[in-house]
Parts: structure tokens; C-alpha cells; sequence
């Protein structure tokens, strides 16, 4: 990787339940370079029949990423500070083992081209000490990126999670979603 | 040095022997017992020897890998069943359309395919043209009493002839000429991407994305001056020329199994990918429970079940059920209803 400015002492939290279901989010990411224009973040209803709540959605940087384990080729590579980038376009070759293994329904298949794409952390713009585009445009900070502090003091109530539990699996994130005080673990049943 | 013995990979290094020493044996067959060998040509032999061994090792050491290897089963088991020759049909229209004119570049973007696909085509016709000259298996000869005809045997065999000072022994004699020309203009192109794409900027690296790039031009235009130096110069820098550009081909070489240059043999998987599709579609698609919606094969989703365990991933749950059977959409539901209940209980909606 070329010289960075990656600061460590930033982190992302995410707050589904504050997701208004704008779409900002979505304009924004396609401005990342690193996505060659492409939205990488989702945005969906999560029961549209029988409610109006939206969820959103950004790679959640696995400490040990399922995606890069069951790629055949190599592709997913994760760097020192822990981003698991989007797969290298000479590698793939757009088997979708990431898109489905990934716990959190993160990975896209750009059928047409055979390739997977996912959210990087807009590693163009992290990488230069700035923040990802979809937590700059967020308007109601569902998406958040900044210090712990910062986010301690916003939100006193709450408590940033990075482990999750989908059936028998821990899984371990960079990314830390917003809790009730005292929750240590987010169990998908 | 015993520690990298120590940690070679046994089964590899028996196939990248046995294709090396295939290698030699075709060598001796084709060049009829080196006597259609050019010996100016020895460097290129020995590194080219390296590269399959390199090569036939990594690949090994790639395909043992459990996604890999199951990737590689499958295809293999899929190709060779009662749908041979539909599937046969289908990988070679593949191979045409996407190995050997990369058309799935050009989804990516219009500019990025033609660059790539100058850089590939003028490497594999030069590979076409320079392994069997290196291996002896092709050879030029002049027959007595014919000073203007030139005769190619192939493996000893002739197998056509040309008029000296013809367009076609033009063509032909300049066949690295053309090449060197368009991975020059595909380098170039490649190049200007990385100086200029701000995605790429952010995340390349010298070595990966860079030397390779560089490196091409350098064969490129080291085997351009043997050219100019015949055709202008009178051989004068001959030694000049031909040394420098032995050493870029060696390195090149050399390099050929380690880099990124090895996309270029992982490529192939893509149409086991493609069978691996289409072979699943035929037995059925799998249901996401949340969506309600077909979203993948079955046979995809019972191996990556298979296949994550094999990799100390376990997202069995209760009642049978596996988190891999939801889609995508579906595990961003899950994870949303789940981070919702959460609130519900902690009793605010939002901390």
C-alpha cells in the first residue's frame, strides 16, 4: 500500500436504529473512487409488509473476515489497520463465495464485469485522514465516524458492540455497532 | 535454508518436478536431440524451466486450498458428466470471450478493456512465438540450391515455407516487433490509470501494480532495440541489446510464478466458476426464508456450508437452520431485527 495518513484513533459505529431510510448514504458512497462510482452500501426495508423500519449497512471489517477465507482466489486481502478490502479486480473471478458467506450480506457480484465489489471504507479518502463519504452525508448519524469519546459523549446511553454472534459463530469487527449500555455481544438469532 | 525445506509443500513440488522435467523431455523430442536447438537461446530455456516449475508449484500449493480445491473438484466433476459437450461448448465460448478477448473488462470500463486487452494480447502471441523458438520445436532452415525459400519445421516436421523478402516473412520475422508494440501501448495506457484514478492511487502498491507494468515495457523495448540495432545500426550494439533484454525476459520469468502475473493461469478458474453456475441452476435454486426470493444455487450454498466448517466457521443455529441460508438481504434484516429487539429491551430506541 502507497504512503497513508489512516488514523487509528477513528472508528465507525453504526446505529441501525437511526436509519431514516434517506438514501444519502447510497448517493454518496457512488462518489468514492475507490468504487469506480458504484454504491456499495445498502439500504433496505427490513419487513416492508408489516413495518417502515429501514436498516443500513456498511462492511462491518471482520477481525478474521469469513469473505476473504472462502475466496478461491485469493482475492480479499486485509491490511495493517485492519480494512478488508474490496477484492483485487485481477484475482476475482466472481465466484460469489463472499457474497454469500459474508454474515452481514455485505459483498455485491457485479455480474457483467465478474467481479465482487464491497465497501472499503472509502479507503481513498480514510487513507488521507478524512472520514467515508456516507458518514459525512448521514443525516440523522446513523452512520457515525469519529473517536470513542466523541461518540461516549453523544450518545450516554449507549455502548459500541464489535461482536456479534450468528448461531454457533463469534464474529469480531472493526466496525462497532451503537448498543444499549452494558450489551457486549449482538446475538442473531 | 533447511527451514524453507522444511516448509515446501510436498505434493507441489512432486508436480512442479514432473512438469519441469516434462518440460526437458519436450525439449529433447522437439528439438529433435537439441539438433534444432539454438544455443544463443539457453538463459531463456533455463528461465522458462524456472517458470513452469514455479508456476506448476503455486498453482498446486493454490489448489489445496479448501474453496479452491472444491472449486476445482466440481468443475472437474461437472465438465466430465452426461452434459459434456453442452458444457464443453459453453467453456470454450467462455475461454474465447473471456480468457483470450477479457470482454468482462470492458463492464469494468471501455478504455480499461482495450489497454488490457493490447497488454495480453501482444504477451500471449509473444509467449506463442518465443516458447517454441526457446524449446527448439520450431526451426527455420534454407534448403541447398533454394537461397530464397525458408522452410519452418515444426518438431522436426516441415510444416511450411516462405519467400525470403515476402510480406509474409516480414510479418513473420517482425512477429515480436507487433508484439512489443502493443504491450507498449497497453502498459502505457494501464500506466496513465494508476497516475491518474484516485481509487487506484489509494490502494496500489509498487511491486503489485507498478513493476509489472514496468517490467513489461522494459522486454518490450530492450527486444524493440535488437530491431533497430539489425536494421539501422548494423549489429553494432548487438551484445548491448541482446544482453539487457535477456535479463528483463529472465526477471520477468522468474517472477512469472510469484507476482501478479499469475492472475494470468488463475484466470482459468472463472469457467469453473461459470460451469459451477450453471450446473446449479440446473439442480435447483435455493429460497431465501426472509425474502421469500431465489437467490443462489443450493448446491452453492450446501458446499459453502461445507467449506466455511472446513475453515472453523460454524453459523449452524437452533433448529437446524444455518445463517447461510438467508441471502444477503436477508442477513441485513436479521442483523437489523435482532439490533432492534436489543433496544426494545434495554428500553430506548435510541441510546
Amino acid at each position: 500500500m502507497p504512503e497513508t495518513n489512516y488514523d487509528q484513533e477513528m472508528a465507525f459505529f453504526v446505529d441501525m436504529q437511526r436509519c431514516i431510510g434517506c438514501h444519502a448514504c447510497e448517493m454518496a458512497c457512488a462518489e468514492c473512487e475507490t468504487n469506480g462510482q458504484e454504491s456499495m452500501i445498502h439500504v433496505n426495508y427490513v419487513d416492508r409488509e408489516k413495518s417502515p423500519q429501514t436498516t443500513v449497512q456498511v462492511c462491518m471489517h471482520c477481525e478474521d473476515p469469513t469473505c476473504a477465507n472462502v475466496c478461491p482466489a485469493d482475492a480479499i486481502h486485509q491490511d495493517e489497520f485492519g480494512v478488508v478490502h474490496s477484492a483485487n479486480t485481477s484475482r476475482c473471478i466472481g465466484c460469489s463465495n463472499c457474497v454469500l458467506a459474508c454474515p452481514f450480506g455485505v459483498p455485491k457480484k457485479m455480474e457483467e464485469a465478474e467481479l465482487m465489489m464491497k465497501c472499503n471504507m472509502c479507503y481513498d479518502r480514510t487513507s488521507a485522514g478524512k472520514k467515508p463519504m456516507c458518514a459525512t452525508v448521514c443525516p440523522s448519524q446513523a452512520l457515525f465516524f469519529g473517536t470513542k469519546e466523541e461518540i461516549e459523549r453523544m450518545r450516554p446511553d449507549s455502548e459500541p458492540v464489535n461482536s456479534f454472534l450468528f448461531g454457533q459463530q463469534e464474529v469480531n469487527t472493526k466496525v462497532n455497532v451503537m448498543m444499549p449500555k452494558g450489551t457486549h455481544q449482538l446475538i442473531i438469532p | 535454508m533447511f527451514r524453507l525445506f522444511k516448509t515446501l509443500n510436498r505434493l507441489a513440488l512432486i508436480k512442479a518436478t514432473i512438469a519441469a522435467v516434462l518440460t526437458i523431455a519436450l525439449v529433447l523430442i522437439g528439438s529433435r536431440n537439441l539438433q534444432n536447438f539454438d544455443p544463443a537461446l539457453i538463459a531463456y530455456l533455463i528461465g522458462t524451466v524456472f517458470a513452469i516449475f514455479g508456476i506448476a508449484y503455486r498453482y498446486s500449493v493454490w489448489i489445496q486450498r479448501p474453496p479452491t480445491k472444491l472449486y476445482w473438484r466440481r468443475s472437474m466433476q461437472f465438465l466430465f458428466s452426461k452434459y459434456f459437450f453442452p458444457y464443453l461448448w459453453r467453456s470454450t465460448k467462455l475461454f474465447f470471450r473471456n480468457i483470450l478477448f477479457q470482454r468482462f473488462i470492458a463492464y469494468r470500463s471501455r478504455t480499461r478493456w482495450f489497454g488490457h486487452f493490447m497488454l495480453a494480447t501482444g504477451c500471449l502471441l509473444a509467449f506463442a512465438i518465443t516458447v517454441p523458438l526457446t524449446f527448439g520445436w520450431i526451426h527455420f532452415v534454407l534448403k541447398p540450391g533454394d537461397e530464397t525459400t525458408y522452410y519452418a519445421l515444426l518438431f522436426g516436421f516441415e510444416a511450411g515455407s516462405f519467400s525470403l523478402g515476402s510480406p509474409l516473412a516480414f510479418i513473420a520475422f517482425h512477429g515480436l516487433v507487433w508484439c512489443s508494440v502493443l504491450v507498449t501501448i497497453g502498459a502505457v495506457m494501464m500506466m496513465k490509470r494508476r497516475f491518474t484514478d484516485g481509487g487506484l492511487i489509494a490502494t496500489q502498491s509498487f511491486e503489485n501494480d507498478w513493476l509489472p507494468l514496468i517490467l513489461l515495457i522494459a522486454i518490450s523495448v530492450t527486444g524493440l532495440g535488437i530491431s533497430y540495432d539489425y536494421t539501422f545500426l548494423e549489429g553494432k550494439t548487438y551484445q548491448f541489446m541482446a544482453v539487457t533484454h535477456a535479463i528483463t525476459v529472465v526477471l520477468f520469468l522468474v517472477w512469472l510464478p510469484f507476482g501478479k502475473f499469475f492472475h494470468i493461469y488463475q484466470r482459468l478458474a472463472q469457467l469453473g466458476a461459470n460451469l459451477y453456475k450453471t450446473e446449479g441452476k440446473r439442480r435447483g435454486m435455493a429460497t431465501c426464508p426472509h425474502t421469500g426470493k431465489e437467490f443462489a444455487t443450493q448446491t452453492h450454498i450446501n458446499d459453502l456450508k461445507k467449506v466455511s466448517k472446513e475453515l472453523g466457521f460454524n453459523y449452524d443455529k437452533e433448529g437446524g437452520r444455518n445463517h447461510m441460508d438467508l441471502s444477503p438481504e436477508g442477513k441485513r434484516s436479521a442483523l437489523a431485527t435482532a439490533h432492534l429487539k436489543a433496544r426494545k429491551e434495554g428500553g430506548k430506541l435510541f441510546g
